[in-house]
């Protein structure tokens, strides 16, 4: 199973970074969307995986799962929501203003003004 | 249990609180800003005099024993920077008012200052790898509204690249605390430094600590990841500008220091090393960025990342004396770039333009505006009287000692550069004939001055205040170097 | 620009209200369950944006008059105050408490501090999406 989710693991990571390299905004977008689920499936893979336990202890149970990967990927979820939403109204911000999806169109330094 | 510490993280936190709802009423909003600034710095200054009377302050948050719950800690190294901040965020922020027009204010611009200060202040305090992340985020995310404010093409332009380089960062730190926890099994900084001498993994502990070294080293602006700072830094507004070149930077250095002396310094011969070379690179490549700029935004943002080469060769050279001189160094760092961009703010409002070879004679209309620049610059390099000269006596103290030549050659070579490139600023701006074309539409300083003024006052104080000042330093590094106390201090409840 | 989306507003009338209904089971359960403040604030302001893409934006905010952005402001502050609780009664910060009180109707009933910091969250979750969703939705 580890293997199964660093496999999958591995292939999210080279769609994020394909996505990442290529010149539109919104795949670039997409693409930090993604790398962020690739490195909480990692979170949780390194915890350790573990079926038919919730990662609750409650009383008198007998199995449980770590509960602090998944208390670290929640957090880092909720983190990845809100940078991904800023980055989107940017991204449409930056496309009126520049009249642009093409991040080649954003180079240029503040002197060329 | 101790809540003292939680105060320097809650009270920014609820005057960028009350300020959302006070977004209609300027005059309100500012006092509002005014106060919180002010009951913030001087809570602060109460908790560094606390702790270095008392000892360190813990709080584990909601009674969660240590290991297992967030710990925040509050040691002098950490107060030190809290107030240091807090002083940065102020200053800033009475810059703010005369430069930050109605409609900008209108779009949440001091609540996300304060946010920023809440990330950055909980950044220091925390005990717990990953809720340094989620203040890291904090920080960023107000960071991000901040660089975008006003809105103007460079600043979308820059704020884009921006955001997504410190997204990929925030993954690779995920990606790092999730390495670390697999291998160590716990992510609190004392159980940690307790924990990883036991792990007797060098490999792969190694190959988490160099993870590490990259996420902080892209918010610190290291060698070969400072190409993103000179654009994102210069595109913003003055006072954000210095707001970010005081602190957000600082935040991934003092997480170098803190994960470096007190976590991964297990295997100093190859992390350290490391370290040395890259602070050299950082060093000479940022001065060369500086000498090369003609744009006074651009000149103080390469001067930034000379400046991180110079802290991190303190933590690389790995002494007490080294560690006490970089702390020493980012205090007064801290201080004087923040100085240093609000005076470059005034000089481009007052010369109306960034490009010094537009610019000349400014010192026959705004003389106090000058010296005040003049003070920062040799303050910066390291002249005697003012605060940068101790710092870099104790850095080339603690690299001489520890028999680093080279690299003590280069920092003092590229100090000499440093000068160079700040006073070009001086000379072209200052100096000279004045540009007719320019005298027409020149802009007011009033305002402007008292808050840099302070800043430099303090940056005297705290060179000629050394005596006085020392001993909290020197406290710090002997407490990174020699971390059983803040072991004991948090586990032991 | 007119167009005839009378399915989707039709549907939209249940959809909307069964949505709002299990965003409020999600916030209840998810003291010991799955669930919680986040997910429940995310599953309101679906049910939000679905009402504002079926019927138009004035037609909403007249129904809903009210400031998002002091919305997220107000929840951010609960969920604060909630944690500063701790140490105004000598407590460390966020310490939670919680007890059983025998309701009417309800019978035995635990109730928890946790959950006016769930509140929080739930607000400004709501606060922060709608924010979001409407800089852009009320740009054209």
């Amino acid at each position: 199973m580890e293997l199964l989710i660093s496999l999958l693991v591995g292939f999210l990571f080279a769609s994020a970074v394909y996505l990442m390299l290529s010149r539109n905004i919104l795949r670039i977008i997409v693409g930090t969307g993604l790398i962020s689920h690739a490195a909480h499936l990692l979170l949780m893979t390194m915890g350790g995986l573990k079926r038919g336990a919730t990662p609750f202890l409650g009383q008198g149970a007998t199995a449980y799962t770590d509960p602090l990967p998944h208390a670290l990927i929640l957090t880092s979820i909720v983190i990845g929501f809100g940078v991904t939403a800023f980055l989107l109204v940017l991204a449409y911000r930056a496309y009126n203003e520049l009249g642009s999806a093409d991040i080649n169109d954003y180079r240029g330094l503040a002197e060329d003004e | 249990m101790n809540n003292l510490v939680i105060w320097p993280i809650i009270i920014p936190l609820l005057t960028g609180i009350s300020l959302i709802f006070l977004q209609k009423n300027r005059v309100a909003q500012k006092s509002v800003a005014v106060m919180g600034s002010l009951i913030s710095l001087f809570y602060a200054l109460f908790l560094a005099y606390q702790v270095k009377t008392g000892g360190i302050l813990v709080l584990q948050a909601s009674a969660w024993q240590a290991p297992f719950g967030i710990s925040l800690v509050a040691d002098v190294l950490a107060t030190l920077l809290v107030v240091t901040a807090n002083v940065v965020a102020t200053a800033c922020l009475y810059y703010s008012f005369k430069v930050i027009d109605r409609k900008q204010e209108q779009f949440y611009y001091y609540p996300f200052l304060f946010f920023l200060l809440t990330g950055v202040s909980g950044a220091f305090l925390t005990g717990d790898i990953f809720n340094l992340f989620v203040f890291f985020e904090v920080m960023l995310m107000s960071s991000y509204a901040l660089i975008v404010f006003g809105g103007t093409k460079p600043q979308l332009r820059e704020s884009v690249k921006y955001i997504a380089i410190n997204v990929l960062s925030s993954a690779l730190f995920v990606m790092a605390v999730g390495y670390l926890y697999s291998v160590v099994g716990t992510l609190n900084m004392a159980d940690l430094a307790v924990k990883i001498k036991e792990a007797n993994q060098v490999g792969l502990l190694n190959t988490v600590a160099m993870l590490f070294f990259i996420v902080f080293a892209l918010k610190a602006a290291l060698f070969p990841l400072f190409f993103w700072l000179p654009g994102s830094y210069s595109a913003p507004p003055a006072p954000i500008a210095a707001l970010f070149g005081g602190l957000l930077t600082k935040v991934g250095i003092y997480s170098l220091i803190r994960v470096f002396t007190m976590i991964f310094a297990y295997n100093t011969g190859y992390t350290h090393t490391f370290l040395i070379w890259v602070a050299g690179l950082t060093m000479v490549f940022g001065v060369i960025g500086a000498v090369a700029s003609m744009d006074v935004r651009k000149i103080l943002a390469y001067n930034i990342v000379s400046a991180v080469g110079f802290m991190i060769m303190g933590l690389g050279v790995f002494t007490t004396v080294s560690i006490a001189g970089a702390i020493y160094y980012m205090i007064h760092d801290m201080i004087i770039k923040a100085a240093l961009f609000l005076l470059g703010g005034a000089v481009i409002t007052v010369a109306g333009t960034a490009n010094l070879n537009k610019m000349g004679g400014l010192i026959k209309n705004h003389p106090t505006l000058g010296w005040l620049f003049f003070t920062a610059a040799v303050a910066l390099v390291g002249i005697p009287p003012l605060s940068g000269f101790t710092g870099k006596l104790l850095l080339i103290q603690g690299a001489l000692g520890a028999g680093q030549y080279w690299i003590t050659g280069i920092s003092l070579t590229v100090s000499l550069l440093i000068l160079f490139s700040v006073m070009k600023i001086f000379l072209y701006g200052f100096w000279g004939e004045a540009k007719t074309s320019l005298q027409v539409k020149q802009g007011s300083t009033k305002g402007l001055l008292w808050p840099t003024a302070l800043l430099i006052a303090i940056s005297l104080f705290l060179g000629l205040g050394t005596e006085f000042f020392y001993p909290y330093v020197e406290t710090a590094a002997q407490q990174l170097t020699d971390p059983s106390d803040y072991i004991n201090s948090v586990l032991k409840e | 620009m007119k167009t005839n989306n009378l399915i989707l507003q039709t549907i939209t009338k249940f959809v909307a209200f069964i949505l709002l209904a299990y965003s409020i089971y999600l916030f209840l359960a998810g003291h010991h369950k799955p669930g919680g403040g986040f997910i429940a604030g995310l599953m309101t302001s679906g049910a939000l944006v679905l009402l504002y893409l079926a019927f138009d934006l004035k037609t909403i905010n007249r129904a809903l008059p009210y400031n998002f952005r002091n919305l997220a402001g107000i929840g951010v502050l609960t969920a604060v105050l909630t944690g500063v609780g701790g140490p105004v009664l000598d407590y460390p910060f966020l310490t939670h408490s919680f007890g059983y009180v025998n309701l009417p109707l309800l019978g035995e009933t635990e109730w928890a501090t946790a959950v006016i910091f769930d509140l929080g969250v739930y607000m400004t979750v709501i606060g922060i999406t709608l924010t979001i969703i409407l800089a852009i939705g009320e740009d054209s």
